[in-house]
Protein backbone atom coordinates (compact mmCIF):
# COMPACT_ATOMS: atom_id res chain seq x y z
CA UNK A 1 0.00 0.00 0.00
CA UNK A 2 2.81 2.06 0.80
CA UNK A 3 4.45 2.34 -2.84
CA UNK A 4 1.08 3.84 -3.93
CA UNK A 5 2.68 7.01 -2.03
CA UNK A 6 6.37 6.49 -2.78
CA UNK A 7 6.11 5.82 -5.99
CA UNK A 8 8.29 8.21 -8.25
CA UNK A 9 8.16 6.74 -11.42
CA UNK A 10 6.61 7.94 -15.23
CA UNK A 11 3.21 8.86 -15.34
CA UNK A 12 2.65 5.73 -16.89
CA UNK A 13 0.17 3.24 -15.49
CA UNK A 14 0.89 0.07 -17.21
CA UNK A 15 5.21 0.75 -15.45
CA UNK A 16 3.29 1.30 -12.36
CA UNK A 17 1.53 -1.73 -12.60
CA UNK A 18 4.03 -3.55 -13.42
CA UNK A 19 6.12 -2.63 -10.57
CA UNK A 20 2.49 -2.86 -7.97
CA UNK A 21 1.11 -6.15 -9.23
CA UNK A 22 2.68 -7.69 -12.56
CA UNK A 23 0.17 -10.36 -12.20
CA UNK A 24 -1.98 -7.90 -13.34
CA UNK A 25 -0.37 -7.03 -16.45
CA UNK A 26 -2.37 -8.52 -19.77
CA UNK A 27 0.83 -10.36 -20.52
CA UNK A 28 1.73 -13.78 -18.78
CA UNK A 29 5.26 -14.71 -17.43
CA UNK A 30 4.71 -18.14 -18.67
CA UNK A 31 3.44 -19.19 -22.56
CA UNK A 32 2.11 -21.93 -23.22
CA UNK A 33 4.07 -24.94 -24.40
CA UNK A 34 1.96 -25.42 -27.34
CA UNK A 35 -0.08 -23.24 -29.57
CA UNK A 36 -3.36 -22.52 -27.96
CA UNK A 37 -4.65 -20.28 -30.74
CA UNK A 38 -7.80 -22.47 -32.44
CA UNK A 39 -8.97 -23.35 -28.57
CA UNK A 40 -9.46 -19.27 -27.85
CA UNK A 41 -12.20 -17.02 -29.14
CA UNK A 42 -10.95 -14.91 -31.82
CA UNK A 43 -12.01 -11.39 -32.63
CA UNK A 44 -12.39 -11.08 -36.55
CA UNK A 45 -12.91 -7.63 -39.18
CA UNK A 46 -12.26 -3.86 -37.99
CA UNK A 47 -12.55 -1.40 -40.81
CA UNK A 48 -11.58 2.48 -39.75
CA UNK A 49 -11.63 5.31 -42.52
CA UNK A 50 -10.58 9.19 -42.01
CA UNK A 51 -13.72 11.52 -42.69
CA UNK A 52 -14.10 15.18 -43.38
CA UNK A 53 -12.79 16.47 -39.33
CA UNK A 54 -12.52 12.94 -37.83
CA UNK A 55 -12.70 9.19 -38.38
CA UNK A 56 -15.09 6.63 -38.57
CA UNK A 57 -14.25 2.63 -37.15
CA UNK A 58 -16.81 -0.20 -37.05
CA UNK A 59 -16.43 -3.79 -36.58
CA UNK A 60 -18.20 -6.76 -36.71
CA UNK A 61 -19.72 -8.53 -34.17
CA UNK A 62 -18.40 -12.64 -34.57
CA UNK A 63 -16.38 -14.43 -32.33
CA UNK A 64 -14.89 -17.62 -33.69
CA UNK A 65 -13.10 -20.64 -32.31
CA UNK A 66 -11.64 -22.58 -35.02
CA UNK A 67 -14.93 -23.64 -37.14
CA UNK A 68 -17.66 -22.50 -34.49
CA UNK A 69 -19.10 -19.31 -33.61
CA UNK A 70 -18.39 -18.79 -29.94
CA UNK A 71 -20.49 -15.09 -29.54
CA UNK A 72 -22.83 -13.75 -32.10
CA UNK A 73 -22.72 -10.24 -30.59
CA UNK A 74 -18.96 -9.51 -28.76
CA UNK A 75 -17.89 -5.87 -29.02
CA UNK A 76 -14.54 -5.27 -30.41
CA UNK A 77 -14.27 -1.45 -30.55
CA UNK A 78 -13.79 0.30 -27.55
CA UNK A 79 -13.28 4.06 -26.66
CA UNK A 80 -10.33 4.67 -25.52
CA UNK A 81 -10.54 8.41 -24.11
CA UNK A 82 -12.75 11.23 -25.20
CA UNK A 83 -10.55 11.26 -29.22
CA UNK A 84 -9.78 7.74 -29.49
CA UNK A 85 -10.55 4.62 -29.82
CA UNK A 86 -9.10 0.95 -30.57
CA UNK A 87 -10.66 -1.85 -32.46
CA UNK A 88 -8.75 -5.98 -31.54
CA UNK A 89 -8.83 -8.66 -33.90
CA UNK A 90 -7.03 -11.67 -32.77
CA UNK A 91 -7.55 -13.22 -29.11
CA UNK A 92 -10.37 -11.85 -27.88
CA UNK A 93 -9.72 -12.06 -24.01
CA UNK A 94 -5.92 -10.75 -24.47
CA UNK A 95 -7.26 -8.20 -26.59
CA UNK A 96 -10.10 -7.05 -24.13
CA UNK A 97 -7.47 -7.02 -21.36
CA UNK A 98 -5.26 -4.72 -23.71
CA UNK A 99 -7.96 -2.20 -24.71
CA UNK A 100 -8.69 -1.97 -20.46
CA UNK A 101 -5.87 -1.13 -19.52
CA UNK A 102 -4.75 1.09 -22.24
CA UNK A 103 -8.34 2.90 -21.23
CA UNK A 104 -6.90 3.48 -17.95
CA UNK A 105 -3.03 3.97 -19.27
CA UNK A 106 -4.51 7.20 -21.08
CA UNK A 107 -6.46 8.48 -18.34
CA UNK A 108 -3.87 7.93 -15.95
CA UNK A 109 -1.42 10.04 -17.92
CA UNK A 110 -3.87 12.96 -18.05
CA UNK A 111 -5.23 12.79 -15.16
CA UNK A 112 -1.34 13.16 -13.43
CA UNK A 113 0.21 15.31 -16.22
CA UNK A 114 -3.01 17.40 -16.36
CA UNK A 115 -3.20 17.14 -20.31
CA UNK A 116 -3.77 14.67 -22.73
CA UNK A 117 -0.88 12.56 -24.55
CA UNK A 118 -0.42 13.80 -28.18
CA UNK A 119 -2.11 11.18 -30.72
CA UNK A 120 1.97 9.94 -31.85
CA UNK A 121 2.02 9.39 -28.01
CA UNK A 122 -0.89 7.10 -27.45
CA UNK A 123 -0.09 5.16 -30.70
CA UNK A 124 3.52 4.67 -29.39
CA UNK A 125 2.08 3.26 -25.78
CA UNK A 126 -0.37 0.52 -27.70
CA UNK A 127 2.87 -0.17 -29.88
CA UNK A 128 4.53 -0.91 -26.61
CA UNK A 129 1.53 -3.03 -25.06
CA UNK A 130 1.62 -5.16 -28.50
CA UNK A 131 5.51 -6.09 -28.28
CA UNK A 132 4.45 -7.34 -24.65
CA UNK A 133 2.45 -9.30 -26.06
CA UNK A 134 5.33 -11.35 -29.03
CA UNK A 135 6.15 -13.95 -27.06
CA UNK A 136 2.47 -14.75 -26.33
CA UNK A 137 1.72 -14.27 -29.91
CA UNK A 138 4.07 -16.70 -31.14
CA UNK A 139 1.64 -19.36 -29.37
CA UNK A 140 -1.00 -18.24 -31.46
CA UNK A 141 -2.44 -15.63 -28.97
CA UNK A 142 -1.95 -12.89 -31.43
CA UNK A 143 -3.85 -9.67 -31.12
CA UNK A 144 -3.65 -7.61 -33.39
CA UNK A 145 -5.02 -3.21 -32.26
CA UNK A 146 -6.12 -0.67 -34.74
CA UNK A 147 -6.32 2.73 -33.38
CA UNK A 148 -8.07 5.51 -34.39
CA UNK A 149 -7.62 9.28 -32.91
CA UNK A 150 -9.27 12.57 -33.78
CA UNK A 151 -6.20 14.70 -33.64
CA UNK A 152 -6.42 18.85 -32.89
CA UNK A 153 -3.09 19.40 -34.42
CA UNK A 154 -4.58 18.86 -37.75
CA UNK A 155 -8.37 18.61 -36.93
CA UNK A 156 -8.66 15.47 -38.52
CA UNK A 157 -8.66 11.71 -37.81
CA UNK A 158 -5.82 9.46 -37.52
CA UNK A 159 -5.41 6.09 -38.21
CA UNK A 160 -2.32 3.42 -36.91
CA UNK A 161 -2.13 -0.08 -37.73
CA UNK A 162 -0.10 -2.62 -36.15
CA UNK A 163 1.64 -5.62 -36.32
CA UNK A 164 1.88 -8.73 -33.59
CA UNK A 165 5.68 -6.96 -33.16
CA UNK A 166 4.01 -3.90 -32.51
CA UNK A 167 4.52 -0.92 -34.58
CA UNK A 168 2.69 1.84 -35.25
CA UNK A 169 2.20 2.45 -38.98
CA UNK A 170 0.70 5.73 -39.81
CA UNK A 171 -2.14 4.77 -42.34
CA UNK A 172 -3.32 7.06 -45.05
CA UNK A 173 -7.08 6.69 -45.27
CA UNK A 174 -8.36 3.79 -44.37
CA UNK A 175 -7.20 0.43 -43.02
CA UNK A 176 -8.53 -2.55 -41.63
CA UNK A 177 -7.61 -5.55 -39.53
CA UNK A 178 -8.21 -9.39 -38.88
CA UNK A 179 -9.70 -12.59 -41.09
CA UNK A 180 -12.17 -10.36 -43.34
CA UNK A 181 -9.12 -7.58 -43.73
CA UNK A 182 -8.41 -8.50 -46.97
CA UNK A 183 -11.86 -8.13 -48.46
CA UNK A 184 -12.80 -5.06 -45.90
CA UNK A 185 -10.08 -2.99 -47.44
CA UNK A 186 -10.80 -3.70 -51.18
CA UNK A 187 -14.12 -3.11 -51.01
CA UNK A 188 -13.13 0.35 -48.67
CA UNK A 189 -10.54 1.07 -51.51
CA UNK A 190 -13.53 1.55 -54.51
CA UNK A 191 -15.72 2.95 -51.76
CA UNK A 192 -14.40 5.31 -49.84
CA UNK A 193 -14.29 9.15 -51.05
CA UNK A 194 -11.62 11.81 -49.12
CA UNK A 195 -13.20 14.33 -47.13
CA UNK A 196 -16.54 12.70 -47.14
CA UNK A 197 -19.12 13.56 -44.45
CA UNK A 198 -19.59 11.34 -41.38
CA UNK A 199 -22.32 9.65 -42.74
CA UNK A 200 -20.59 9.07 -46.01
CA UNK A 201 -18.43 7.32 -44.42
CA UNK A 202 -20.00 5.65 -42.28
CA UNK A 203 -21.96 3.76 -45.16
CA UNK A 204 -18.31 2.46 -46.40
CA UNK A 205 -17.40 1.68 -43.56
CA UNK A 206 -20.86 -0.51 -43.14
CA UNK A 207 -20.32 -2.10 -46.81
CA UNK A 208 -16.83 -2.66 -46.56
CA UNK A 209 -17.80 -4.91 -43.34
CA UNK A 210 -20.54 -6.38 -45.39
CA UNK A 211 -18.07 -7.46 -48.38
CA UNK A 212 -15.58 -9.29 -45.33
CA UNK A 213 -18.53 -10.87 -44.09
CA UNK A 214 -19.58 -12.23 -47.61
CA UNK A 215 -16.54 -13.74 -48.21
CA UNK A 216 -14.80 -14.78 -45.19
CA UNK A 217 -16.45 -17.45 -42.78
CA UNK A 218 -14.82 -15.99 -39.34
CA UNK A 219 -16.88 -12.19 -40.04
CA UNK A 220 -20.59 -11.58 -39.10
CA UNK A 221 -23.03 -9.91 -41.76
CA UNK A 222 -25.24 -8.11 -40.15
CA UNK A 223 -28.19 -10.54 -38.05
CA UNK A 224 -31.68 -9.40 -38.59
CA UNK A 225 -33.32 -11.60 -37.22
CA UNK A 226 -31.65 -11.15 -34.13
CA UNK A 227 -31.05 -7.72 -34.48
CA UNK A 228 -28.04 -7.82 -33.86
CA UNK A 229 -25.94 -4.55 -35.95
CA UNK A 230 -22.04 -4.08 -36.82
CA UNK A 231 -20.67 -1.52 -33.48
CA UNK A 232 -19.81 1.92 -35.06
CA UNK A 233 -17.96 5.23 -33.74
CA UNK A 234 -17.47 8.48 -34.91
CA UNK A 235 -14.96 10.56 -33.43
CA UNK A 236 -14.80 13.85 -34.24
CA UNK A 237 -13.87 17.10 -32.87
CA UNK A 238 -17.23 16.87 -30.51
CA UNK A 239 -15.93 13.94 -29.14
CA UNK A 240 -15.97 9.80 -29.42
CA UNK A 241 -19.99 9.10 -30.35
CA UNK A 242 -20.85 5.17 -30.33
CA UNK A 243 -23.79 5.24 -33.03
CA UNK A 244 -26.85 3.86 -31.03
CA UNK A 245 -28.49 0.48 -32.34
CA UNK A 246 -31.59 1.76 -33.59
CA UNK A 247 -29.69 4.70 -35.58
CA UNK A 248 -26.88 1.73 -37.13
CA UNK A 249 -30.57 -0.56 -37.50
CA UNK A 250 -31.72 1.87 -40.19
CA UNK A 251 -28.37 2.06 -42.13
CA UNK A 252 -27.68 -1.44 -42.41
CA UNK A 253 -31.57 -1.58 -43.18
CA UNK A 254 -30.46 0.77 -46.49
CA UNK A 255 -27.22 -1.13 -47.00
CA UNK A 256 -29.49 -4.56 -47.05
CA UNK A 257 -32.11 -2.99 -49.37
CA UNK A 258 -29.55 -2.32 -52.24
CA UNK A 259 -28.29 -5.80 -51.92
CA UNK A 260 -31.27 -7.07 -52.51
CA UNK A 261 -31.07 -5.34 -55.85
CA UNK A 262 -27.27 -5.82 -56.50
CA UNK A 263 -25.77 -8.62 -53.94
CA UNK A 264 -22.55 -7.52 -54.74
CA UNK A 265 -22.74 -3.97 -53.39
CA UNK A 266 -22.63 -0.14 -54.76
CA UNK A 267 -20.16 -0.07 -58.00
CA UNK A 268 -17.42 2.48 -58.31
CA UNK A 269 -17.26 4.20 -61.27
CA UNK A 270 -14.91 3.20 -63.43
CA UNK A 271 -13.87 6.57 -65.21
CA UNK B 1 11.30 12.91 39.52
CA UNK B 2 14.13 14.85 37.09
CA UNK B 3 13.01 14.61 33.63
CA UNK B 4 15.68 14.50 31.26
CA UNK B 5 17.11 17.35 29.35
CA UNK B 6 14.80 18.22 26.42
CA UNK B 7 11.94 15.88 27.33
CA UNK B 8 8.48 17.40 26.28
CA UNK B 9 5.22 15.07 26.83
CA UNK B 10 3.14 13.42 23.93
CA UNK B 11 0.60 15.92 24.68
CA UNK B 12 2.78 18.87 23.92
CA UNK B 13 4.48 16.95 21.25
CA UNK B 14 1.11 16.78 19.00
CA UNK B 15 -0.31 19.90 20.13
CA UNK B 16 2.80 21.29 18.64
CA UNK B 17 2.54 19.92 15.57
CA UNK B 18 -1.19 20.20 15.21
CA UNK B 19 -0.04 23.78 15.96
CA UNK B 20 2.14 24.31 13.51
CA UNK B 21 0.34 22.55 10.81
CA UNK B 22 -2.38 24.80 11.19
CA UNK B 23 -0.71 27.83 10.75
CA UNK B 24 0.52 26.36 7.43
CA UNK B 25 -2.67 26.19 6.20
CA UNK B 26 -4.32 28.97 7.43
CA UNK B 27 -2.02 31.08 5.68
CA UNK B 28 -3.26 30.40 1.96
CA UNK B 29 -6.93 31.18 0.69
CA UNK B 30 -9.73 28.85 0.97
CA UNK B 31 -11.58 26.33 -1.41
CA UNK B 32 -15.19 25.78 -1.46
CA UNK B 33 -16.66 22.23 -2.38
CA UNK B 34 -20.41 22.42 -2.20
CA UNK B 35 -23.62 20.45 -3.81
CA UNK B 36 -25.53 22.02 -6.50
CA UNK B 37 -28.47 20.24 -8.68
CA UNK B 38 -26.32 18.33 -10.88
CA UNK B 39 -23.76 18.05 -9.07
CA UNK B 40 -20.79 18.97 -7.26
CA UNK B 41 -19.15 22.35 -7.90
CA UNK B 42 -15.23 23.37 -6.65
CA UNK B 43 -14.09 26.39 -6.48
CA UNK B 44 -10.66 27.83 -5.63
CA UNK B 45 -8.62 31.44 -5.91
CA UNK B 46 -5.54 30.52 -7.27
CA UNK B 47 -3.31 32.75 -9.65
CA UNK B 48 -1.87 29.70 -11.23
CA UNK B 49 -3.24 27.79 -14.39
CA UNK B 50 -0.87 25.03 -13.64
CA UNK B 51 -0.54 24.16 -10.57
CA UNK B 52 -3.94 23.10 -9.75
CA UNK B 53 -5.83 22.53 -6.08
CA UNK B 54 -8.75 21.26 -8.05
CA UNK B 55 -8.24 17.75 -9.83
CA UNK B 56 -9.92 14.76 -10.84
CA UNK B 57 -8.99 11.46 -9.28
CA UNK B 58 -11.63 9.16 -11.07
CA UNK B 59 -15.00 8.54 -12.71
CA UNK B 60 -16.88 9.78 -9.96
CA UNK B 61 -14.38 11.61 -7.56
CA UNK B 62 -12.90 14.80 -7.57
CA UNK B 63 -9.98 15.98 -5.17
CA UNK B 64 -9.36 19.48 -3.58
CA UNK B 65 -6.55 20.81 -1.63
CA UNK B 66 -4.91 23.51 0.37
CA UNK B 67 -1.57 23.78 2.01
CA UNK B 68 1.48 22.86 0.92
CA UNK B 69 1.65 21.74 -2.45
CA UNK B 70 4.06 19.31 -2.74
CA UNK B 71 2.20 17.61 0.13
CA UNK B 72 -1.22 17.77 -1.75
CA UNK B 73 0.16 16.76 -4.68
CA UNK B 74 1.70 13.88 -3.87
CA UNK B 75 -1.42 12.88 -1.95
CA UNK B 76 -3.28 13.31 -5.29
CA UNK B 77 -0.92 10.98 -6.92
CA UNK B 78 -1.50 8.37 -4.75
CA UNK B 79 -5.19 8.87 -5.02
CA UNK B 80 -5.01 8.67 -8.48
CA UNK B 81 -2.35 5.43 -8.03
CA UNK B 82 -5.38 3.76 -5.73
CA UNK B 83 -8.61 4.37 -7.85
CA UNK B 84 -6.68 3.51 -11.05
CA UNK B 85 -5.18 0.19 -9.47
CA UNK B 86 -8.69 -0.80 -8.09
CA UNK B 87 -10.85 0.20 -11.14
CA UNK B 88 -8.64 -1.98 -13.20
CA UNK B 89 -8.43 -4.69 -10.78
CA UNK B 90 -11.81 -4.78 -10.10
CA UNK B 91 -14.71 -2.82 -12.01
CA UNK B 92 -14.88 1.19 -12.41
CA UNK B 93 -17.89 1.13 -10.30
CA UNK B 94 -15.97 -0.33 -7.51
CA UNK B 95 -13.93 2.72 -7.00
CA UNK B 96 -15.68 4.66 -4.17
CA UNK B 97 -14.80 7.52 -2.16
CA UNK B 98 -15.51 5.95 1.05
CA UNK B 99 -12.46 4.19 0.47
CA UNK B 100 -10.29 6.70 -1.16
CA UNK B 101 -10.80 8.58 1.86
CA UNK B 102 -10.10 5.98 4.36
CA UNK B 103 -6.61 5.83 2.88
CA UNK B 104 -6.03 8.96 2.55
CA UNK B 105 -6.94 9.21 6.88
CA UNK B 106 -4.55 6.13 7.18
CA UNK B 107 -1.69 8.30 5.79
CA UNK B 108 -2.32 11.36 7.40
CA UNK B 109 -2.72 10.08 10.46
CA UNK B 110 0.26 7.74 10.25
CA UNK B 111 2.81 10.58 9.20
CA UNK B 112 0.93 12.81 11.90
CA UNK B 113 2.25 10.56 14.54
CA UNK B 114 5.42 9.59 13.09
CA UNK B 115 6.95 11.92 11.86
CA UNK B 116 8.48 15.08 12.73
CA UNK B 117 6.59 17.47 11.26
CA UNK B 118 2.83 16.77 9.51
CA UNK B 119 1.12 17.28 6.55
CA UNK B 120 -0.08 21.22 6.03
CA UNK B 121 -2.89 20.26 4.38
CA UNK B 122 -6.30 20.00 4.48
CA UNK B 123 -8.27 17.96 1.62
CA UNK B 124 -11.86 16.98 0.49
CA UNK B 125 -12.55 14.08 -1.32
CA UNK B 126 -15.82 14.48 -3.21
CA UNK B 127 -18.07 11.65 -4.78
CA UNK B 128 -21.01 12.46 -7.38
CA UNK B 129 -23.90 10.06 -6.88
CA UNK B 130 -26.39 9.05 -8.84
CA UNK B 131 -28.72 11.50 -6.92
CA UNK B 132 -28.33 14.37 -4.67
CA UNK B 133 -28.79 12.31 -2.01
CA UNK B 134 -25.95 9.65 -3.11
CA UNK B 135 -23.65 12.90 -3.08
CA UNK B 136 -20.62 12.70 -0.65
CA UNK B 137 -18.08 15.38 0.25
CA UNK B 138 -15.49 14.60 3.17
CA UNK B 139 -12.96 16.44 4.63
CA UNK B 140 -9.31 15.33 5.76
CA UNK B 141 -7.22 17.45 8.37
CA UNK B 142 -3.60 17.17 8.94
CA UNK B 143 -3.98 14.69 11.58
CA UNK B 144 -6.34 11.89 9.41
CA UNK B 145 -9.38 12.90 10.88
CA UNK B 146 -12.36 12.57 8.47
CA UNK B 147 -15.57 14.49 8.89
CA UNK B 148 -18.84 13.40 6.49
CA UNK B 149 -19.83 16.89 5.31
CA UNK B 150 -23.29 17.76 4.40
CA UNK B 151 -23.97 19.93 1.38
CA UNK B 152 -20.86 22.00 1.36
CA UNK B 153 -17.42 21.89 3.13
CA UNK B 154 -14.72 24.89 2.92
CA UNK B 155 -10.87 24.30 3.51
CA UNK B 156 -7.76 26.36 4.04
CA UNK B 157 -7.70 29.82 4.68
CA UNK B 158 -10.21 31.48 6.90
CA UNK B 159 -12.25 28.27 6.89
CA UNK B 160 -14.66 29.79 9.64
CA UNK B 161 -15.31 32.93 8.18
CA UNK B 162 -15.85 31.66 4.38
CA UNK B 163 -18.11 29.25 5.97
CA UNK B 164 -20.32 31.53 7.53
CA UNK B 165 -20.55 34.21 4.25
CA UNK B 166 -21.79 30.17 2.20
CA UNK B 167 -24.02 29.23 4.72
CA UNK B 168 -26.52 32.18 4.22
CA UNK B 169 -26.35 31.92 0.66
CA UNK B 170 -26.43 28.02 0.27
CA UNK B 171 -29.53 26.11 -0.28
CA UNK B 172 -30.05 22.75 -1.61
CA UNK B 173 -30.47 22.38 -5.47
CA UNK B 174 -29.11 25.77 -6.40
CA UNK B 175 -28.47 25.52 -10.36
CA UNK B 176 -24.92 25.89 -11.30
CA UNK B 177 -24.53 29.67 -12.04
CA UNK B 178 -25.71 30.72 -8.83
CA UNK B 179 -23.83 28.28 -6.80
CA UNK B 180 -20.92 29.48 -8.22
CA UNK B 181 -22.06 32.98 -7.52
CA UNK B 182 -22.57 32.17 -3.73
CA UNK B 183 -19.08 30.20 -3.51
CA UNK B 184 -17.04 33.31 -4.92
CA UNK B 185 -19.42 35.83 -2.31
CA UNK B 186 -17.94 33.48 0.39
CA UNK B 187 -14.88 33.25 -0.88
CA UNK B 188 -14.42 37.37 -0.54
CA UNK B 189 -13.95 39.14 2.23
CA UNK B 190 -16.76 41.48 2.90
CA UNK B 191 -15.88 44.66 1.07
CA UNK B 192 -12.74 43.02 -0.78
CA UNK B 193 -12.49 42.74 -4.40
CA UNK B 194 -13.38 39.40 -6.16
CA UNK B 195 -10.31 37.73 -7.87
CA UNK B 196 -10.35 37.92 -11.15
CA UNK B 197 -11.99 35.24 -13.79
CA UNK B 198 -8.42 34.39 -14.61
CA UNK B 199 -7.45 33.55 -11.04
CA UNK B 200 -10.47 31.33 -9.97
CA UNK B 201 -10.10 27.67 -9.95
CA UNK B 202 -13.39 26.09 -11.04
CA UNK B 203 -14.54 22.21 -11.60
CA UNK B 204 -17.52 20.23 -11.31
CA UNK B 205 -19.06 16.62 -10.84
CA UNK B 206 -21.46 16.57 -13.26
CA UNK B 207 -24.04 13.86 -12.94
CA UNK B 208 -24.83 14.38 -16.22
CA UNK B 209 -22.04 13.79 -18.09
CA UNK B 210 -21.21 10.34 -19.51
CA UNK B 211 -17.93 8.28 -18.44
CA UNK B 212 -15.75 10.78 -16.50
CA UNK B 213 -17.64 13.31 -14.31
CA UNK B 214 -15.21 15.26 -13.78
CA UNK B 215 -15.03 18.99 -15.73
CA UNK B 216 -12.99 21.96 -15.37
CA UNK B 217 -14.56 25.29 -16.18
CA UNK B 218 -12.23 27.69 -17.84
CA UNK B 219 -12.05 30.41 -20.09
CA UNK B 220 -15.40 31.39 -22.25
CA UNK B 221 -17.24 28.88 -20.52
CA UNK B 222 -16.23 30.08 -16.87
CA UNK B 223 -17.00 33.91 -18.18
CA UNK B 224 -20.57 33.29 -19.76
CA UNK B 225 -21.15 31.07 -16.53
CA UNK B 226 -19.97 34.24 -14.62
CA UNK B 227 -22.12 36.45 -16.06
CA UNK B 228 -25.38 34.47 -16.23
CA UNK B 229 -24.90 33.96 -12.55
CA UNK B 230 -24.64 37.81 -12.35
CA UNK B 231 -27.58 38.74 -14.33
CA UNK B 232 -29.89 36.38 -12.31
CA UNK B 233 -28.32 37.21 -8.85
CA UNK B 234 -29.77 39.97 -7.54
CA UNK B 235 -27.20 42.64 -6.33
CA UNK B 236 -25.56 42.14 -2.94
CA UNK B 237 -27.66 42.95 -0.02
CA UNK B 238 -25.98 44.51 2.79
CA UNK B 239 -24.24 41.58 4.85
CA UNK B 240 -26.08 41.23 7.79
CA UNK B 241 -23.38 41.41 10.41
CA UNK B 242 -25.09 39.71 13.89
CA UNK B 243 -26.33 36.81 12.63
CA UNK B 244 -25.39 34.39 14.74
CA UNK B 245 -24.92 30.93 13.03
CA UNK B 246 -24.04 27.21 14.00
CA UNK B 247 -20.75 26.41 14.39
CA UNK B 248 -19.31 26.09 10.75
CA UNK B 249 -17.83 23.38 9.71
CA UNK B 250 -14.08 24.09 9.65
CA UNK B 251 -10.63 22.28 10.99
CA UNK B 252 -10.59 21.26 14.28
CA UNK B 253 -9.05 23.90 16.50
CA UNK B 254 -8.27 23.76 20.25
CA UNK B 255 -6.55 20.18 21.32
CA UNK B 256 -6.78 17.51 18.82
CA UNK B 257 -8.30 14.16 19.69
CA UNK B 258 -4.68 12.29 20.86
CA UNK B 259 -6.51 9.05 21.18
CA UNK B 260 -5.99 9.62 24.67
CA UNK B 261 -9.00 9.75 27.10
CA UNK B 262 -8.06 12.88 30.18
Amino acid sequence: MNNLFTYTGSSSFTEFLGAYAPDLLPSRAQTPAVPVGDQIPHATTIVAATCAGGVVMAGDRRATSGNIISQRDIEKVFRTDDYSCMGIAGTASTGIEMARLYRVELEHYEKTEGRSLSTEGKANRLATMIRGNLAMAMQGLVVVPLFAAYDPAVDGGRIFGYDVGGGPYEQRNYHSIGSGSIFARGSLKKLYRENASPEDTVMACLNALYDAADDDSATGGPDVTRKIWPMISVITADGYRRLPDDEIAELVQAVIAVRMEAPDGPIAPLR
Amino acid sequence: MSMPFGYASPEQIMRDRAEYARKGIARGRSVVVMQYADGILFVAPNPSKALHKISEIYDRIGFAAVGRYNEFESLRLAGIRYADINGYTFNRNDVTGRGLANLYAQQLGMIFTESIKSLEVEIVVAEVGESQSDDQIYRLTFDGSVFDEQGMAVIGGQAEAVAGRLKERYRDNLPLPEALEAALVALTEPGGERPPTTQIEVAVLDRGREHRKFLRLAGPRLEKLLETAKSETPPDKPAAEDVSLPEPPTAPDGDIDTGSAE
